[in-house]
């Protein structure tokens, strides 16, 4: 009987405490910068896009929602025709963002993404792209990578040795 | 003004007020209970989310009113329109000040005990009718449980009676100018108490609808505007037992410094906050727990309260 009165007490006294509850739309909760939401295509420094359609992210995906065509620009560089992620499907778990080799994939701390539309949820590549580097402001894929491009030839790259010339015979 | 048509003024504020307070309770228990809980609960529609209620009354308008095939028809939907019925007529044997009173019968308690009584039937017939094992376990329950509870209620209530010397409430009232029957008659108002929220069935006592045993007890099948008679049914016997308790012990209107509605206005309200209270801090006990209480404690100490009332009394008038 006592235990009943003392927790009868105890309740009320909660009136004078303050409420855990974040009114959402009014009082936006803090998200870390590395929240896993909604998913972007970042660009280099130099502005041109970093995904190189190697379809690593589609293959990570465990839900299969990311889909895109590669193709080439004439200069031999890599990119993605179309990329297009069902986000009516997307977990956000990340995974796509671990696989990517060049830092294309990105996810950011957007969740409002509500739509009266299931087909809005699809989003093409020039919804995905974003005029910035995202998380990884210096990082270019194709300065550090040993893969001949436009204004870049072989052992030009950063930290990268001058090939070796097969014709020589000093080792 | 014509006396008739004064009691039809009376009995229809008294209908309105009350059908509307007890939907307003609805608002009111959810955000008395946030805020035990530390929350907000329904503060989006209108001022402070006071037009939820009105909002949650369209959708239940509006939702299909289904019956199902096994259930007994009419049986089924007389039930919840039972409730609703007897806890109104109720209303109408209260006091609420001297004015706002539909009849003063010198039977009143005896009418209130006896239309609870009626009022089970509501429970047990909906819980028999929708012929599902919960429904029906739900309505077993509520059939012992309100008939075990009514029997010490109507003991307790024989002291306040037996000080006023008279079954009509606005006696009783009138009794307690000098002191308010809580004082002489504590015990009786605490197995009043306990009673009265075995009545409404509401929590710690809401074993017939314990929705993490039995679904929703007896009105798991219910839907729409029958399920809502149930809901306001409960709200209307949270109303009835708080009015009774301040009327019983409380005095009732009797008060300094503010007109009569006012006090029994402010006792009301503060008897069903209490109610919500209790919902918001205490678990529900097993049912055979309920049983032993009532049967092995609450009895026998409304037996005793009641000889010790009628041999003090007794002694007073020698």
């Amino acid at each position: 009987m006592w235990s009943i009165l003392q927790s009868l007490w105890l309740v009320l006294l909660h009136m004078f405490q303050p409420r855990f509850t974040v009114q959402y739309p009014d009082e936006k909760p803090y998200l870390a910068p590395r929240y896993r939401g909604r998913i972007v295509l970042s660009r280099d420094p130099d502005g041109e896009e970093r995904c190189v359609a190697c379809y690593l992210c589609a293959v990570a995906c465990p839900v299969d929602c990311i889909s895109l065509q590669a193709t080439e620009d004439p200069h031999g560089r890599r990119y993605p025709d179309w990329f297009r992620i069902n986000f009516s499907r997307c977990i956000f778990c990340g995974l796509c963002e671990e696989a990517c080799p060049t830092y294309a994939i990105q996810l950011t701390p957007d969740i409002e993404m509500g739509e009266y539309n299931r087909q809005n949820l699809v989003y093409e590549k020039e919804n995905l792209l974003i005029n910035g580097t995202g998380k990884y402001p210096d990082y270019s894929f194709w300065r550090v990578a040993g893969v001949r491009i436009k204004d870049k030839d072989k052992g030009q790259a950063e930290n990268e040795a001058p090939p070796a010339d097969l014709h020589a015979l000093t080792p | 003004m014509n006396p008739v048509l004064l009691k039809i003024i009376v009995l229809l504020g008294i209908l309105i007020v009350v059908l509307t307070l007890a939907s307003g309770l609805i608002w009111l228990e959810r955000r008395l209970l946030a805020l035990w809980q530390d929350r907000y609960g329904p503060n989006r529609v209108g001022p402070f989310g006071l037009l939820q209620v009105l909002a949650d009354m369209i959708k239940i308008f509006f939702k299909e009113d289904w019956i199902p095939p096994f259930a007994d028809k009419p049986v089924f939907v007389l039930a919840p329109a039972i409730i609703v019925i007897t806890v109104l007529l109720t209303f109408a044997v209260v006091p609420f000040t001297p004015l706002v009173q539909i009849a003063d019968t010198n039977i009143a308690l005896l009418f209130f005990l006896g239309m609870s009584s009626l009022g089970v039937y509501s429970v047990v017939l909906g819980g028999w009718a929708s012929n599902n094992k919960y429904s029906l376990l739900g309505g077993m329950r509520a059939a012992s449980q309100m008939l075990s509870y009514e029997v010490f209620m109507g003991l307790a209530m024989m002291g306040t009676v037996m000080l006023a010397g008279s079954f009509s409430m606005r006696a009783i009232v009138e009794a307690q100018r000098h002191m308010w029957f809580v004082v002489p008659q504590f015990l009786g108002f605490v197995l009043f108490l306990i009673a009265g929220i075995a009545e409404t069935r509401r929590l710690p006592f809401d074993l017939p609808e314990a929705e993490s045993e039995l679904v929703a007890g007896f009105h798991s099948e219910y839907s729409g505007m029958k399920f809502g008679m149930f809901f306001v049914g409960e709200y209307l016997g949270v109303i009835l037992i708080s009015v009774l308790l301040s009327v019983l012990y409380f005095g009732g209107w009797q008060g300094p410094f503010l007109p009569p509605i006012v006090w029994i206005v402010l006792k009301t309200l503060f008897f069903i906050c209490f109610f919500i209270l209790l919902r918001a801090a205490m678990p529900r006990p097993r049912f055979d727990q309920l049983m032993s209480w009532g049967w092995k404690w609450m009895l026998p100490l409304s037996l005793l309260n009641l000889a010790v009332t009628g041999a003090v009394v007794l002694a007073m008038r020698r």
